[in-house]
C-alpha cells in the first residue's frame, strides 16, 4: 500500500503517454499498410498488362504439327513415294513401377541392344518422368506383333508409330525420283516457319524440284501446360495442310527396262514424249536404295558408294557430260540441206582420210578403207567421217552452231529434276571466252562429226533427237504432269510448255533426214540393222562412238589391250514410231565401244515395253 | 478470481448486452469475429491453393480447431497469471532453445526442431509470445517510461533467444521475436531520441550482421531480392512468379479456382509462405482490399484492447502482440510482392501449417485475457 500512492501517480502518467504511443503504433499499422495497398496497385493495375503477358507465356506454348508429305506416283499411278509409319518402342517412365524389371522383361520379348538400353538411360536422367522415352526405333512387322499381344503385361510401354518416307520400288527410277533426307544446318537456314516441325526435306530430284508442292503447309496446336511441361488440354488446333500428292510422266515399265537393259553396265538412257516432252523413262545405272538416306546412312555404306569408281550416286541422265560422237550427225546433215550447201545427191568421195590444206594431219574415217562415193543418205546410215568432215568445212563452225543451237544443245532444257548440264556446244565466241583462243578450222571438222569440245549429257541427246522427230516444235522435257491436292480429288494437270520451234526452210530436207535415220535401222548395211529385225514398228536412228582415249596420229586403237574405262563410249539416238512418233530415247553406255552393237539393243527393248 | 468475477457486471466493455454465460467465456466477440472470418477467408483460398485438395484443408480445419481451443484456454488465464508465469515460460523456452542447438533434428539446412519424444515442438515459435511477455514482465516491474541502464538489460534478455534462433539458423523468426521485444519498448514510452539512435546504431551493424552472422543462403535471399531477374531458374524464381501471380489477377482476379499461375504449378510454395499470390491472382486487387481490410479491422481491435488494458503489463503484452500480428502480414505480403526478401514468414491463418497458427492463437487468447479480466476502475 506504501508504494501503491507512487505507483498510482506513476500509473497516470504511464497510461498518458501509453495512449500515445497506441496511437501512434495506429498511425504507423495504417502508413504501412498503404505501402502494401501502393505495392499492390502498381503490381494489378499499372503493371497488369506486363504481368499477363508473361503469365501466358507461362502456361500457353504453341506446337507445330507437321504436314504429311505428299506421294508421288508414276504414269500408271504405282506409287513411287509413301510414307509408311515406322514404329519405335518407348517407354514412359512415370507409369513403370520397376524399370529394370520391364526392361528385362521386354528383353525377353523382342531383341533390344545393350547400346540401346544405354542410351534410354541417359535419357532417364535427363528427362521429366511423364515424357515418353524411345528404347528401340525402326521395329519390324513380327516385333511389333510380338509386343502388342503382350503389351498388357507391359504398362507404361508404348509403340508409337511415325510417319516416315518410304520407296517402295527402292532403286528404280533413284535418279528421277530423287530421295528425302534429314533437315541439314546449311538447309535449315533458307527454311520458312512452315518448316517448323518438320524433320525431312527433298534432296535430290523430283523430291527436291517439287519440294513446295509436296511439303504442305505446318499446324499449330495452342496447349496449355503446367510448370512441369505436362500438357493439361487443347485450346486451339489448326490442322495442317497435307503435301500434294505428284504424278509422274515416268512409267515404271519402260524404267524398269531401261535398267535392266543397261544391266551391270555404266550408262544411261532417256525416254522422251517427243509430241508431248514427257519423260517416259529416266535411268543411269548404278542406282542405289534411296531408302537408307532417309533417316540417315551409315557412314560405311554411305563411302562405299559415293568411292566407288561406277558412282552410282552421279546422275548420269542429266549430269553426264560426254561426246555426242556420230549421233550429232543428222542435226548436222540438216543443217547442210537447210543452209543449202549440200542436196540429197551431193556426192563425197570417201577415201578413208582427209587432209586440209597446207597441213600434214589426216582426219581419219572410222573405216580404214573409206566408203567409196557417198550421199548424205549413206553418210547417216554407214556414219562416214569424211563425208562430214566436207560438210562441215563448208558449213563453218558459226553456221554449225547457229543451226545446233535450235535443238537445244549447250542449254539446259528445263527438265524438273534439278542439276542438268548445258553440255557444251562449241563456238568461235565459246572457244575465245573459255580458252581465250581462235577457232582453228580443223577443229571445225571433228565438230562436225560430234568429237572436239562437243559435250552432250543422255537428256540432251534425247530431247534434241524428239526435236527432230517433231520436226522442230520444242516442248520442255518434264516428268511431273499432274498434282493432286488430297487423294481421290481432282487432279490439277501442268500444260505442256511450249519451248520454240525450230524454222524448217524445206520440210523436204527433214524428210530426207527422217529416211537417211531410218536406214540406219531398217537396210542392210545400217550401222543399227540388228535391232531392225522383227521390229513391228519403223524406227529412225543413228549410232555413235564416242573417243575417250586419243590416240596419236597413224596410231591403232587396240581394242583388246586398251583398259576399261578408255574404251570408246557407245550412244545411240532414235526415235519411234516413224509416222507418228511417241517415244524418243537416247542411250549411253560408257566405254561400251559399239553404238549399234551395245547401245541400240538398249533403246529397242525400252521401245518395245513402252510401244508393244 | 472473486473479485474479478464480482466485477464482471461493472466492466465497460463492448459485449455488455450479452448474455452472462457468453462473458463468463472470456472471449472478445469482436476479435473472435474478426478471427474466424479470417479463417474461413483462408479455407476458401487454402482449398484453391492446394488444388482443390480436402485432405489438406480438412488437416488445416482440425489445426484451426486446436488453435482456436488452445485460444481459449488461454484466454482463461488471468492476465496476472500470465504475468507470474513470465519468466517460468521464459526461461523454460531459452532451456528448449539450447536444447535445439545440440540436440535438434535438420529440416532444409537449419536446425529448428526438438524431439521430445510423443512430440515435435519449434522452441522458437515459443519466444514469439514468451519474449515480449519478459520483456513486458520486465518493464513493470518499475515505474515507466524507464532509464537507460534498464532498457539495456532488457535489450539484453532479447537478444539471447534472438541470437540462439538466428543461429538455427532462422532469419524470419529471429526478426519476428526480436521486433516483439523491440515494440515492447516502444510501447514503455521511451524517448524519440534513443529510438533514433537506436534504429541507427541498427543501420550501423547490418553491415557487420552480413560479414559475419548471416548464412549463404540467407545472404543469397538478400541478393535475390534486390534483383531476382539475375537467377529467374533458381532462388529468383519464387518471386518473379509470384510478381506474375499478383500482377496477372488484376483489379478483379481470375477467379477462384481459376489462378493459372497457381493451379499449372508455376508458384512454388503456393499453399504456405506464397498462398497471398495464390489469393491477390484469384481475387484481384478487390479481394486483396477486402483481406486488408480484415486484418486492419484485427490489428484496430487488438490496439484497443491494448489501449484498455489496466496494467502496465498486459498493456504492453497486448500492444506488442498487436503489431507483432501486424508484422507477420507486412513481411509475408511484402515479401510475396517483392518488396522484402524471402524470410519465411506465414500470413496469419491463411497459411497452410499448424505450428505457426497455434502460436498466433496463443497471443490472441492472451489478448482476449487481457480485455476480458478487466476491472471497471473508478475513476
Amino acid at each position: 500500500m506504501q508504494y501503491s500512492k507512487i505507483k498510482l501517480k506513476d500509473h497516470l502518467r504511464e497510461t498518458r503517454l501509453f495512449g500515445s504511443r497506441v496511437i501512434f503504433a495506429g498511425v504507423g499499422v495504417f502508413l504501412l499498410l498503404l505501402v502494401l495497398i501502393s505495392r499492390m496497385i502498381y503490381l494489378q493495375v499499372l503493371s497488369h498488362d506486363h504481368y499477363t503477358t508473361l503469365s501466358q507465356n507461362n502456361r500457353v506454348s504453341i506446337i507445330s504439327v507437321p504436314p504429311p508429305r505428299g506421294l508421288i506416283f508414276d504414269r500408271k499411278g504405282k506409287v513411287m513415294a509413301e510414307n509408311l509409319p515406322s514404329f519405335t518402342l518407348e517407354l514412359i517412365p512415370e507409369k513403370i513401377k520397376d524399370i529394370d524389371t520391364t526392361l528385362e522383361g521386354l528383353q525377353g520379348v523382342i531383341e533390344i541392344s545393350e547400346s540401346d538400353i544405354k542410351r534410354f538411360r541417359r535419357a532417364l536422367k535427363r528427362n521429366r518422368a511423364f515424357k515418353s522415352l524411345p528404347l528401340k526405333f525402326r521395329l519390324d512387322e513380327e516385333e511389333v506383333a510380338r509386343l502388342s499381344v503382350r503389351q498388357h503385361q507391359f504398362p507404361g510401354v508404348d509403340i508409337k508409330a511415325e510417319l516416315m518416307r518410304h520407296y517402295p520400288y527402292a532403286s528404280l527410277g533413284v535418279h528421277a525420283l530423287g530421295y528425302v533426307g534429314r533437315i541439314n544446318e546449311a538447309e535449315l537456314k533458307g527454311l520458312t516457319t512452315d518448316y517448323v516441325g518438320t524433320t525431312h526435306i527433298g534432296k535430290t530430284g523430283i523430291e527436291r524440284y517439287y519440294e513446295e508442292e509436296l511439303h504442305g503447309s505446318v499446324g499449330f496446336r495452342k496447349i496449355e501446360s503446367n510448370a512441369r511441361g505436362r500438357v493439361l488440354r487443347v485450346l486451339e488446333d489448326q490442322p495442317p495442310i497435307p503435301g500434294k500428292n505428284i504424278y509422274l510422266t515416268m512409267d515404271l515399265k519402260v524404267q524398269a527396262a531401261a535398267e535392266s537393259a543397261l544391266e551391270n553396265r555404266r550408262g544411261a538412257v532417256v525416254a522422251i514424249d517427243p509430241q508431248t516432252g514427257e519423260i517416259i523413262a529416266l535411268a543411269s545405272m548404278p542406282g542405289f536404295d534411296p531408302n537408307p538416306f532417309v533417316n540417315g546412312i551409315e557412314y560405311k555404306a554411305y563411302r562405299a558408294l559415293a568411292d566407288s569408281l561406277n558412282r552410282p550416286l552421279f546422275n548420269r541422265a542429266i549430269k553426264g557430260r560426254y561426246p555426242p560422237g556420230s549421233t550429232m550427225k543428222p542435226f548436222v546433215g540438216l543443217a547442210g540441206m537447210e543452209y543449202d550447201v549440200v542436196h540429197g545427191s551431193s556426192k563425197v568421195d570417201c577415201k578413208g582420210w582427209v587432209q586440209l590444206k597446207n597441213s600434214e594431219h589426216k582426219y581419219r574415217d572410222w573405216k580404214r578403207t573409206g566408203h567409196g562415193e557417198t550421199t548424205l543418205l549413206g553418210a547417216i546410215r554407214e556414219s562416214c567421217d569424211v563425208y562430214f568432215y566436207d560438210l562441215g568445212l563448208e558449213l563453218g563452225i558459226d553456221r554449225i552452231h547457229e543451226f545446233n543451237q535450235h535443238f537445244n544443245f549447250g542449254e539446259t532444257s528445263g527438265i524438273d529434276v534439278p542439276g542438268e548440264t548445258s553440255g557444251i556446244l562449241p563456238s568461235r565466241a565459246w572457244k575465245r571466252r573459255v580458252k581465250n583462243e581462235a577457232w582453228y578450222p580443223g577443229e571445225t571438222l571433228i565438230t562436225a562429226i560430234g568429237q572436239g569440245f562437243n559435250v552432250v549429257s543422255p537428256l540432251q541427246l534425247a530431247y534434241g533427237t524428239g526435236i527432230l522427230a517433231n520436226y522442230g516444235l520444242k516442248i520442255r522435257p518434264h516428268l511431273a504432269y499432274a498434282v493432286q491436292d488430297a487423294e481421290n480429288e481432282a487432279l490439277q494437270y501442268f500444260e505442256p510448255e511450249v519451248m520454240g520451234v525450230v524454222p524448217i526452210v524445206k520440210k523436204s530436207n527433214w524428210d530426207y533426214m527422217v529416211a537417211s535415220m531410218q536406214r540406219v535401222v531398217h537396210s542392210e548395211r545400217g550401222t543399227a540393222r540388228r535391232i531392225g529385225k522383227n521390229v513391228k514398228y519403223k524406227i529412225a536412228g543413228k549410232t555413235g562412238t564416242a573417243q575417250v582415249y586419243g590416240i596419236k596420229q597413224d596410231e591403232k586403237y587396240d581394242q583388246e589391250n586398251l583398259e576399261d574405262h578408255l574404251r570408246d563410249h557407245a550412244l545411240f539416238v532414235s526415235y519411234a514410231p516413224v509416222e507418228n512418233p511417241r517415244i524418243a530415247v537416247a542411250v549411253i553406255v560408257e566405254n561400251g565401244e559399239s553404238g549399234g552393237g551395245v547401245a541400240a539393243p538398249i533403246a529397242r527393248k525400252v521401245m518395245d515395253a513402252f510401244l508393244l | 478470481m472473486a473479485q474479478s468475477r464480482l466485477s464482471v457486471g461493472l466492466e465497460n466493455t463492448p459485449q455488455q448486452g450479452s448474455s452472462g454465460f457468453l462473458r463468463d467465456l472470456h472471449i472478445d466477440w469482436p476479435l473472435m469475429t474478426g478471427l474466424i472470418a479470417l479463417s474461413i477467408f483462408g479455407l476458401i483460398v487454402l482449398y484453391s491453393a492446394s488444388g482443390e485438395n480436402w485432405s489438406t484443408v480438412s488437416r488445416q480445419m482440425i489445426w484451426m480447431s486446436i488453435a482456436f481451443l488452445i485460444m481459449f484456454f488461454v484466454a482463461q488465464i488471468p492476465p496476472h497469471h500470465i504475468q507470474f508465469w513470465t519468466p517460468w515460460v521464459f526461461g523454460f523456452g531459452v532451456l528448449l532453445l539450447v536444447g535445439v542447438l545440440l540436440f535438434g533434428e535438420v529440416g532444409k539446412g537449419a536446425q529448428r526442431w526438438l524431439n521430445l519424444g510423443f512430440f515435435r515442438v519449434q522452441p522458437s515459435e515459443i519466444m514469439k509470445f514468451a519474449c515480449p511477455m519478459m520483456v513486458a514482465w520486465y518493464m513493470a516491474e518499475k515505474s515507466l517510461p524507464p532509464p537507460m541502464s534498464r532498457i539495456l538489460i532488457a535489450l539484453l534478455i532479447l537478444a539471447i533467444p534472438v541470437a540462439l534462433i538466428a543461429k538455427q539458423p532462422d532469419l524470419g523468426t529471429s526478426i519476428l521475436v526480436a521486433s516483439a521485444g523491440i515494440f515492447v519498448l516502444l510501447f514503455t514510452g521511451i524517448s524519440w531520441f534513443l529510438i533514433g539512435s537506436f534504429a541507427v546504431t541498427v543501420a550501423a551493424a547490418a553491415p557487420v550482421v552480413w560479414f559475419y552472422y548471416m548464412h549463404d543462403y540467407q545472404r543469397q535471399r538478400v541478393l535475390t531480392f534486390l534483383n531476382p531477374e539475375s537467377d529467374p531458374l533458381g532462388s529468383g524464381y519464387h518471386i518473379i512468379q509470384s510478381k506474375i501471380a499478383i500482377g496477372s489477377g488484376g483489379l478483379y482476379g481470375k477467379g477462384w479456382l481459376n489462378g493459372t499461375q497457381s493451379q499449372l504449378d508455376f508458384l512454388p510454395e503456393r499453399s504456405t509462405d506464397f498462398i497471398f499470390a495464390v489469393f491477390a491472382e484469384e481475387f484481384g486487387l478487390v479481394g486483396v482490399l477486402v483481406l486488408l481490410s480484415l486484418y486492419l479491422y484485427i490489428v484496430i481491435r487488438g490496439l484497443i484492447i491494448a489501449h484498455q488494458a489496466q496494467s502496465t503489463f498486459a498493456r504492453l503484452l497486448a500492444g506488442s502482440l498487436v503489431l507483432t500480428f501486424m508484422v507477420y502480414i507486412v513481411v509475408n505480403i511484402g515479401m510475396v510482392s517483392g518488396l522484402l526478401p524471402v524470410v519465411g514468414v506465414p500470413l496469419p491463418l491463411v497459411s497452410y501449417g499448424g505450428t505457426s497458427m497455434v502460436t498466433l492463437m496463443i497471443a490472441f487468447g492472451m489478448l482476449m485475457s487481457i480485455q476480458t479480466h478487466r476491472k471497471l476502475l473508478t475513476s
